[in-house]
């Protein structure tokens, strides 16, 4: 195909479910009344909410419209660095919807519930396995979930080794989440600065670790796509003085099957099975977050924990040091059975290979982009890669305007602004799901946008113009929030 | 395998185009003490056929709908959801789209989760809800620490008749500020005996669940009064949502945070999670709010749009001064919920609700008549607790046999209440089957 | 962005570090606000959080935070004192400060507690000598 991806079409307006309907519609078959109705208190009886009433073709045409308006991984690339964009598995969607899954109340005794009692046990093993860590729990909804359980359990073991620490050593390249969880938790972080070479050297953590640091945060590889390599050091320093190394495996696409987690240093670490994992982003969740654990950690994980005997299996609240509940119940279940179909289908050769494409990927890009976009750390990088707008800085062209024309050209923007550490960050994570065809189409659009950049750049500041809406206007929706019709 | 398109002459003309020799060659950069020793023991990887056959084989291992007749809720209820939602759920473009913070190209999802915010404040009572939390026990420990917030105080009330497992949730939450729990008592009709509020004046918030974890609807009004009066904020949880369609909502009596368990609406049970953690409350506290928000604006050519708004609450920006950690949420779950909304409808919520009340009264008038004791009066919504005794063991167990789970008993949690059991009917049980029921436990 | 040479810059304030100025009333009152670097830094302000009138502050503390859609950031204070009076008019209209950030963008009223503190901040020509070197 010799045109640009992105094209123009017919998409059709649709207004907001209110202003729809009409009173007395229905898009549900409301089942057969077979008992006779009962008083109700008239004190307590209300109006019921003022919902619209629409039908079942109402409903439908409503949200086909709408969906045609996003952009998923199923329509194009969307290299989203940092969130690993993999392309969903729609046979995950079946098992997830079998109605032994679907329709399972979560307090059945366990005899009832072995199929999924088994289902959480295997992928625990799995995910071990994978982290070459010890135990695990599936419990966090979410990444920063995850990160949040790991630092009370970082919390819980100090404290019953009777030591207060008040701090916690968080990088300059930290996602949000860190530093938010960190605080959550009680722990003010310390933030460390990356070396000009994109990683933290042991000796700035020589420099800050004492025995009020409960420990550190380290994302790795790190959000500049880099390989922390100093980290087995630096681990010991913070062991040495009695502090322990939560590592945010949010990036883990890249080293599955290559590096061992376990070994590096790790004390406990999370995983994101909507990453890694290729569960569905769902425009924003559900995920889910479990966190590996070391061995010394073990008694502190939430309760409750599946215990398997004799080839059955059951849940356990019988552990006295645990930190207690993240969720109602024990994760989300119906997240867990598509990371575990994944794993099931790709198997040990699967996974690795999935690494393996991810940074060949990233790298393919990085070396046709680096004459076009400034790379600040040019070596090879892992699953992801950070440009900036420093080469655009004469015409005025930020890395807003750049992504914001890529759209017109039929790809999801990248991450941008993010790190912190580059001004103007461009982070790029194509993942191992795209073609090299697909790549090259990426490449060759960014190109022909950086030219534009120097011939036009008012087109750029104008883009997109390609979507149903143009720029919108943040400013005027966070000085008068409109947040509910 | 399909998921990995490269062949091996375009694995070849990339590692040619970076300059590697082969694959390793890219992870040369890794100290060899971080490298895996041998390779991932995994079982070998399965076709999609095998797959299949393994999972069914896992999901005919569980016991549910309608092989079962399952009385439990407790949390998690069994209500229908209609293939409508089902598929249009299976949108590729919503489930495979990320957070729409490229607003041009996700007008789909920002629309439909400001419907669903709309649709919340309408069934709450209340001004502005969120995107979505992770469930209603988190949800509830985030009120919490967000009524803190605003009232600069450590000490909440909390009811002992709000779910038990949401009760754990607020207390892990809790534990790193060092903040303080009163617990408040139960009344002999079943609701929260909120007397001890009165007097103190260092409250965050009085928290109470309605219908709380024994299905009565407790009294929002005096709660909002009696915690108002401390200068307190008056923090609404709930598991059943279903029961607004019905009875007052929050929003009208005074509460100022509501938040809770959506799956009710929408959502499969899905052993538990993932659920949906909806949350509410009065616009003044709009920008100590946690969670996502989507807001209405323009476009450069005056064009109506939604965006992301308020971001400056958010992690991805305050970071550590961020008013949660929150980052992904439960989006396609309140997706879910708002097609489901909007299918049943104004009327039709109404009407199912009624139905859900008209079915548990039933099933309580037969069990009352059976003599059993109906353990509280106050008025109820789906849940109620019956004393069926503490030998009634053995009887449970042999009802499990005939694929009848009669209620969970409640000892675990409440141990002067051996002997009495959580019973749940929703608008997916048949009358034949609770009279199959009432004739059981009788004999 | 603005140039240095663009940037509106009056003599009748003084300034601090952290590009507050401060407007001497003399009369027992100073009046705080943000340069024009300030707020063309942070762009667009869509929310102003202001503390409460009677609230006692050192100076350097932070008293406040100013709002933009991607960014927030601390305004501090340039002289000790007693907070006696805050610009409502922020509330409802925050674009006050980008649009007239020395007269109705004003934020705080302050009594110092030491009337003669406002002297030892920066003239308006050391304050864009200042800028200068940050450049």
């Amino acid at each position: 195909m010799r045109e640009s991806q992105g094209t123009s079409g017919l998409i059709l307006n649709e207004p907001l479910l209110w202003e729809k309907g009409k009173k007395g519609r229905c898009g549900f078959s409301m089942p057969r009344r077979d008992v006779v109705p009962s008083p109700v208190d008239e004190e307590l009886a209300g109006d019921g909410p003022d919902f619209p009433d629409l039908s079942e073709v109402d409903v439908v045409r409503h949200y086909t419209r709408l969906s045609q308006w996003n952009f998923g991984v199923d329509t194009g690339m969307y290299p989203l660095g940092s969130c690993t964009m993999k392309y969903n598995p729609k046979i995950n969607e079946r098992e997830a919807a079998l109605p032994g899954f679907a329709g399972a109340h979560p307090l059945l005794p366990p005899e009832l519930s072995q199929g999924s009692l088994e289902l959480m046990y295997r992928l625990e093993q799995y995910l071990t396995e994978i982290t070459g860590m010890d135990a695990v729990t599936l419990q966090p909804a979410a990444g920063a979930h995850g990160e949040l359980t790991g630092m009370l359990l970082v919390r819980a073991y100090h404290k019953s080794r009777g030591s207060h620490r008040s701090k916690i050593i968080v990088p300059d390249t930290a996602h949000g989440t860190n530093p938010a969880s960190a605080a959550l938790c009680g722990f003010h972080p310390v933030v460390v600065k990356s070396g000009e070479d994109g990683i933290i050297s042991a000796e700035a953590i020589a420099t800050i670790m004492d025995e009020d640091t409960a420990g550190i945060m380290i994302t790795n590889p790190n959000t500049l796509g880099l390989f922390e390599e100093n980290i087995r050091e630096i681990a010991e320093i913070v062991h040495s003085k009695g502090g322990l190394v939560y590592g945010d495996g949010a990036n883990m696409n890249a080293v599955m099957g290559i590096v061992q987690m376990g070994k590096i240093g790790f004390d406990v670490m999370h995983l994101n099975l909507h990453k890694t994992f290729s569960t569905p982003h769902g425009g924003g969740g559900p995920g889910s977050g479990p966190v590996c654990v070391k061995d010394i950690l073990k008694p502190f994980l939430p309760i409750p924990r599946i215990i398997k005997e004799e080839n059955k299996y059951r849940l356990s609240g019988d552990f006295p040091e645990s930190i207690g509940k993240l969720q109602a119940f024990y994760g989300n279940f119906g997240v867990m059975i598509k990371a575990c179909s994944y794993i099931m289908s790709m198997g040990t050769e699967g996974l690795k290979r999935a690494s393996q494409l991810a940074v060949l990927n990233a790298n393919y890009i990085k070396e046709h982009l680096k004459e076009s976009l400034y790379l600040p750390y040019d070596k090879p990088c892992m699953h992801e890669c950070v440009f900036s707008d420093k080469l655009q800085e004469a015409e005025k062209i930020t890395t807003l305007d750049m992504v914001k024309r890529l759209m017109d050209y039929g790809f999801h923007p990248p991450t941008i602004y993010f790190p912190l550490v580059v001004h103007g960050a461009m982070m790029i994570e194509p993942t191992e799901t795209e073609s090299k065809e697909d790549i090259d189409h990426f490449i060759k659009a960014l190109k022909a946008i950086v030219a534009e950049a120097g011939k036009d750049p008012d087109l750029l500041k104008r883009s997109p113009i390609r979507p149903k809406l143009r720029r919108l206007n943040e400013t005027a929706a966070a000085r008068k929030p409109h947040l509910a019709g | 395998m399909r998921y990995l398109p490269h062949t091996e002459e375009d694995i070849s003309s990339m590692l040619h185009a970076v300059g590697a020799e082969n694959m390793d060659d890219l992870f040369s950069m890794i100290p060899g003490h971080c490298k895996i020793e041998n390779s991932l023991n995994l079982p070998e990887a399965l076709t999609e056929w095998e797959l299949n056959t393994l999972m069914d084989g896992l999901s005919e291992k569980m016991a549910v709908s309608p092989a079962y007749k399952i009385f439990m809720g407790a949390g998690s209820y069994n209500h229908y959801i209609p293939e409508s939602v089902s598929y249009l759920l299976g949108r590729s473009e919503f489930s495979t789209a990320y957070t729409p913070y490229q607003p041009e190209i996700s007008q789909g999802t920002l629309q439909a989760i400001y419907e669903y915010q709309t649709l919340v404040t309408r069934l709450l009572g209340m001004e502005v809800a969120n995107a979505s939390m992770y469930d209603g026990a988190s949800a509830l420990a985030e009120a919490i620490l967000m009524a803190m917030r605003i009232t600069k105080r450590k000490k909440v009330a909390i009811s002992r008749l709000i779910h038990p497992y949401y009760r754990d949730v607020v207390r892990t939450y809790l534990e790193p500020g060092g903040y303080e729990i009163v617990e408040l008592p139960r009344l002999e009709n079943g609701r929260t005996d909120i007397s001890g509020v009165t007097g103190m004046d260092d409250l965050a918030a009085v928290v109470i669940q309605s219908p709380n974890f024994f299905g009565c609807i407790e009294d929002l009004r005096s709660t909002g009064e009696v915690a108002h009066e401390s200068s307190a904020l008056f923090v609404l949880s709930f598991t059943e949502p279903l029961a607004y369609g019905l009875f007052k909502n929050p929003g009208c009596q005074g509460a100022d945070i509501v938040c809770g368990e959506g799956q009710s609406l929408g959502v499969p049970q899905s052993f538990g999670g993932p659920g949906l953690g909806m949350f509410a409350c009065r616009m003044k506290h709009v920008r100590n709010m946690p969670g996502r928000l989507v807001g209405k604006t323009t476009d450069i050519d005056g064009r109506p749009g939604f965006v992301l708004t308020l971001a400056t609450r958010e992690q991805h920006i305050r970071r550590e001064k961020a008013k949660s950690n929150i980052c992904t949420n439960n989006s396609l779950c309140a997706l879910a919920s708002a097609m489901y909304m909007s299918s049943v409808g104004g009327t039709g919520i109404r009407e199912l609700a009624c139905l859900n009340y008209d079915k548990a009264e039933y099933l309580k008038r037969g069990l009352r008549e059976a003599g059993f004791r109906i353990t509280f009066d106050s008025p109820t919504f789906n849940e109620f607790v019956v004393e069926f005794g503490k030998d009634f063991k053995d009887t449970y167990k042999k009802l499990l046999e005939q694929r009848i789970v009669a209620g969970i008993p409640l000892a675990t949690w409440y141990p002067d209440l051996s002997g009495h059991y959580l019973l749940c009917v929703t608008e997916t049980m048949g009358r034949a089957d609770m009279d199959a029921l009432i004739e059981e436990v009788r004999s | 962005m603005k140039e240095l040479e663009e940037l509106f810059l009056p003599d009748n304030v003084h300034y601090a570090e952290t590009h507050e100025w401060i407007r001497d009333n003399a009369g027992d009152s100073v009046t705080v606000g943000i340069s024009d670097y300030a707020q063309d830094q942070l762009g667009d302000i869509v929310f102003v959080e202001l503390p409460e009138i009677g609230a006692l502050f050192e100076e350097g503390e932070e008293f406040g935070t100013l709002e933009s859609v991607k960014s927030v950031s601390e305004i501090y204070m340039p002289v000790s004192g007693e907070v006696i009076a805050i610009n409502e008019a922020l509330e409802e209209t925050p674009e006050l400060v980008n649009e007239e950030p020395y007269n109705n963008g004003w934020i705080i009223e302050v009594k110092p507690d030491d009337p003669d503190e406002v002297n030892t901040l920066m003239t308006s020509g050391e304050y864009r000598e200042m800028l200068k070197g940050t450049e």
